[in-house]
């Protein structure tokens, strides 16, 4: 009996262990900057031509940076709920609008000049804003995705949180999705706010 | 010139395939008229293509680095095959930092400090790895002590079953019908 068991034991510990890889998410990788500063930059803004924004700027603040971009079909998914975010004014919500143009895979960038590809992409990032809705406290323009590199972003659309000190305590890629929002982010913007 | 096509796999890659793709319409029309062949063939290789780098140093080493790392979007490929718009911004950055005068050590540390072990084909070793590094090893030795163990049991209850009075003169007279039936076959063939 004993025999004819133990093939069976292993056969159901390898089931249980592919179970639980099945619901793991491949995409869901660790980000190394949980717990770390939020890497500094200067970004121009979108809207106010003349006008930068830094991470700096919103020290003593929690505050939340969401990464989009107008060629982002999943960022439209979780747009709704941003803009509902955007309601509550909880806490300030910066669009880190990622790669408008170079991003985009129908633009050929050979023809285009760095003052025509952020006059293009002001635009269009504009245009976008104005059909979705604008739940951004303000959009920083991140042309060539260099500032993405730093956040270790790898897809469109991520969400982080930062805490007053500038750190990023949360990070979420892919769509936020009403659980995530409810259940994961709220909360913690609440603990940090206090 | 013809190091041009050194490069980089990667480009040079990409410029076959393209330059397969031109000419197989070239080559098409080539085999319909032969009469012609002499007149298209040429214009199909005619001209050498430029280096696309000026600096090989740097791409030997961009290479190098870039099959150590993963494509963060495609995960099953390197950053030296991928052709993800991340991975060409990634390896833009990282041949911003061999200009630098980094070494591979830093750059590897640029990114594994964004994007965490997981760009790294080559985990390093650390408590939460250990399982990953040692346990092929350690199922290796855990199978090895099993078959021993069994194959010293069996020995044990072979020899410990001695055969019968009955059963050995069993064995007797077939391995001797054996051994005639043998002898018997010889002598039919010779």
């Amino acid at each position: 009996m004993n025999k004819f068991l133990w093939p069976l034991v292993g056969f159901a510990v390898l089931v249980a262990l592919l179970g639980v890889g099945l619901t793991l998410n491949p995409r869901d990788v660790p980000s190394p900057l949980v717990g770390k500063p939020a890497p500094a930059f200067t970004l121009k803004q979108l809207g106010a031509a003349d006008q930068t924004f830094s991470p700096q700027d919103l020290r003593g603040k929690v505050w939340l940076l969401n990464v989009w971009a107008s060629w982002c079909v999943s960022c439209r998914q979780e747009h709704p709920l941003l803009v509902e975010f955007g309601k509550k004014q909880a806490v300030p919500l910066i669009g880190l609008n990622y790669k408008e143009l170079r991003g985009d895979g129908g633009v050929d960038m050979s023809r285009i000049g760095a003052d025509d590809e952020e006059r293009q992409a002001r635009q269009r990032a504009a245009g976008w804003l104005e059909a979705h809705g604008n739940p951004y406290t303000l959009t920083a323009l991140d042309l060539d995705g260099r500032v993405g590199i730093d956040y270790g972003v790898y897809g469109v659309p991520e969400t982080y949180v930062i805490d007053k000190a500038g750190i990023i305590r949360l990070k979420h890629t892919g769509p936020l999705t009403p659980e995530a929002l409810s259940g994961k982010i709220m909360p913690l913007v609440a603990e940090l706010s206090k | 010139m013809r190091r041009g096509w050194q490069t980089s796999a990667l480009t040079s890659a990409r410029s076959l395939l393209r330059a397969l793709l031109f000419a197989a319409p070239v080559l098409a029309i080539g085999a319909l008229l032969p009469p012609l062949q002499p007149l298209l063939a040429p214009a199909a290789v005619a001209n050498e293509a430029a280096p696309l780098v000026a600096d090989e140093v740097t791409e030997k080493r961009l290479l190098a680095i870039s099959e150590e790392l993963r494509c963060l979007v495609c995960q099953n490929e390197t950053l030296a095959a991928s052709q993800a718009e991340l991975a060409n911004d990634l390896r833009r950055e990282i041949r911003g930092l061999i200009k630098d005068g980094k070494s591979d050590a830093e750059i590897m540390d640029f990114l594994v400090s964004r994007y965490g072990d997981f760009v790294r084909y080559r985990p390093p070793l650390k408590s939460s790895t250990l399982l990953l590094w040692l346990g092929p090893a350690a199922l290796l030795l855990i199978g090895i002590f099993a078959l021993f163990r069994y194959l010293r049991q069996r020995n044990v209850a072979i020899a410990a079953t001695p055969l019968s009075a009955d059963e050995a003169r069993r064995a007797d007279a077939l391995l001797n019908a054996g051994s005639a039936d043998n002898s018997d076959q010889h002598g039919n063939k010779s």
